[in-house]
């Protein structure tokens, strides 16, 4: 007896119970949908998480200068000039897996505007600066190539600069005094807020990184092409830990660092703090799920039971099956296919319910929901699983009944 | 004479009752020949039912051998009885047995399904019996649009389906009105002498009147086999 043959079988004896097949299936399909709705909204915190931990700059990876040693006394990171530009150039060309490479020089002072003055921080920088912080400029413009090669006197201000110099007046086009020297206003940067450690990332001002070095930090720096740190932005979906090791090995071997020769620069990255989120979201992304596999749980049940009923129902045609020639393999097999058919056509249209469940939520309560491929696949699998362990035992209960006993049923 | 098809030695099943051994049939032994057309009789308890039971190869039987064709089939498996009763034997039951909501025609195909032959020959053969029972135009009605008596004509043109060496039959008339009982054993009997083995268990005399040889039971033991004189006289009537 061929498996098409048993498979029409079981269609049949399904149709002959149209609605309780059905009623059957519902605990297969609310079980299959909530599977996927559930990981879909799960996947879709996940991503979100994700994006906003980007947007903090996880995948950030800062160079900074190594530390000297002076009489005993360690100085720090930063406190000796070991990174130069041109380290922050080979490393944006070199390393396929870094989409650009900034170095900065860093500073603070006193900035002034007419009657007003306020402390903060200035950097140095080349345009790549703003793309690696993905940090754009609202009012103004950015630097022009001739301001990057020329010392040119242009900055661009942090909101909250602006506020403490401005006001309300706009900053564009007015001069600010750093450290004596005067800058012209051309752009001002999109408001960043607090960083993961507190700091109000708005109170800065940008300037090229050519302008820092000749004419805000004076004499010592002039002539040097050392700068305090470089920022690295990993490509999406490259690993940071290969970019990291890549970028060590460049910059030991242009140091021309011997082997066993400690770095002379230090690396950091927020790596970890995504990895720590990442792990938080994943959790709750198995949470739902496994929540949700207890109503297919549920439903599985339900197809042992409507099975089990099912059997005795129909123990007068087990025994005539059996009289006529079914083996009892045969019986088993009817009934399994019978089971593991409702199961599969519950997951099915519970597929088709937790995709439109899913792009239901997202459109009328606006949550981001991801639908993965292999969460369908997985519900798809677990609702054959279902129907085959649910299954089993009533379609063997069927196998093992006695002709002349089935026969006789009343 | 025609050949032996059933032979049974000293054949014996005892049921188990908790503690207590009941003995349904106590060492029968008897032959039936190729297109005989037997009765079994016997008030409720004779054992006559066990008997069947063992002939359909439906049960195991505690003692005694059993050849059918030359086969013995007294100690085979259980999935090879399957195929015994599959391949060689056909079955008439007492309330039918057809599948609700089946057509006559897939009701007779049923036995064909599991000898594992092709659609298309499953109809065909059904067709055949179909027609052979006078029912080709109900071919695709439900058994519930069928009745009593085409309900079994159904049954019977089941049994023929996989040409059978041996059709048992089971008080085929205890659920039919007398008029239709009729018309069922005539027609047993037309398919008799078309060659067709029956053996029929009843306990109604005037059933067991159509076959030409009434073999009684009682308490497990035959207690008399002899030929049915009145069989052909009884026919002609008809």
């Amino acid at each position: 007896m061929n498996f098409a043959a048993t498979f029409r079988i079981a269609l049949l004896a399904l149709r002959v119970n149209k609605m309780r097949s059905a009623l059957t299936m519902l605990g297969i399909i609310i079980g299959v949908a909530a599977v996927i709705v559930m990981i879909a909204v799960g996947g879709g915190a996940q991503a979100r998480v994700e994006d906003q931990i980007r947007s903090l700059g996880s995948n950030i990876i800062i160079v900074l200068s190594g530390s000297m040693t002076s009489g005993g006394a360690r100085g720090g990171s930063g406190s000796q000039p070991t990174i130069f530009e041109e380290d922050a150039y080979a490393i944006g060309r070199e390393i396929d897996e870094i989409q650009a490479a900034a170095p900065t020089l860093r500073g603070n002072g006193q900035v002034v505007a007419g009657n007003s003055n306020w402390s903060t921080i200035f950097y140095g920088i080349t345009p790549d600066y703003l793309e690696v912080r993905e940090w754009p400029v609202v009012e103004g413009r950015g630097f022009e190539p001739a301001e990057m090669s020329g010392a040119g006197k242009v900055v661009l201000i942090g909101q909250t600069v602006a506020k403490n110099i401005f006001g309300d007046a706009s900053p564009l086009d007015q001069v600010i005094r750093v450290r004596k020297v005067p800058l012209t206003v051309v752009g001002v940067l999109d408001r960043k807020g607090q960083s993961m450690t507190g700091q109000d990332q708005d109170d800065l001002i940008l300037m090229p990184i050519s302008t820092a070095r000749k004419r805000v930090l004076g004499a010592a720096l002039a002539k040097s092409r050392s700068v305090s740190s470089i920022m690295v932005k990993v490509r999406q979906g490259a690993d940071m830990n290969d970019a990291d090791q890549r970028m060590r090995e460049l910059l030991r071997q242009r140091h021309r660092l011997q082997p066993g020769q400690d770095d002379d620069f230090f690396v950091r990255n927020l790596s970890e703090i995504l990895q720590a989120q990442e792990a938080s979201s994943k959790v709750m992304t198995l949470l739902l799920a496994a929540v949700a596999s207890v109503s297919l749980l549920v439903g599985g049940i339900g197809i042992m039971n409507i099975m089990l009923v099912s059997v005795t129902e129909r123990t007068r045609e087990i025994g005539l099956r059996m009289a006529v020639g079914a083996r009892s393999r045969d019986i088993l097999t009817q009934f399994l296919v019978e089971a593991v058919t409702l199961s599969l056509i519950g997951g099915a249209v519970g597929i088709l319910l937790g995709v439109g469940g899913a792009m239901l939520i997202a459109e009328l309560a606006g949550w981001r929901t991801e639908l993965s491929g292999s969460s369908i696949i997985l519900a798809t699998g677990f609702a054959g699983a279902v129907g085959i362990f649910f299954g089993y035992y009533p379609a063997r209960t069927a196998s093992r009944l006695l002709p002349i006993e089935a026969l006789r049923y009343e | 004479m025609a050949e032996t098809l059933i032979r049974v030695e000293d054949l014996a099943k005892e049921y188990r009752m908790g503690t207590n051994v009941v003995p349904a049939l106590c060492g029968v032994s008897l032959k039936i020949e190729a297109g005989e057309f037997v009765a079994v009789m016997g008030p409720s308890g004779s054992g006559k039912s066990t008997f069947m039971n063992l002939l359909g190869c439906l049960d195991h039987p505690s003692g005694g051998r059993y050849w059918l064709g030359g086969q013995e089939v007294s100690q085979l498996s259980g999935d090879e009885l399957a195929r015994v009763r599959n391949s060689k034997l056909g079955f008439v039951f007492q309330h039918f047995n057809l599948l609700a909501r089946t057509s006559a025609q897939d009701n007779v195909a049923l036995p064909l399904l599991y000898s594992g032959m092709p659609p298309h020959e499953r109809k065909l053969h059904a067709e055949k019996r179909l027609a052979q029972v006078g029912l080709a135009e109900r071919m695709d009605h439900h058994p519930a649009q069928l009745s009593g008596g085409q309900q079994q004509r159904v049954a019977i043109a089941r049994a023929l389906v996989n040409d059978p060496q041996l059709v048992l039959a089971d008080e085929p008339t205890g659920a039919l009105d007398s008029h239709t009982s009729v018309e069922i054993m005539a027609l047993l009997q037309q398919l008799n002498r078309e060659g067709i083995t029956i053996v029929l268990v009843t306990h109604e005399y005037d059933v067991a009147h159509f076959a030409g040889r009434i073999i009684t039971f009682r308490d497990g033991k035959v207690i008399e086999d002899k030929p049915n004189v009145a069989n052909d006289a009884a026919a002609q009537l008809k």
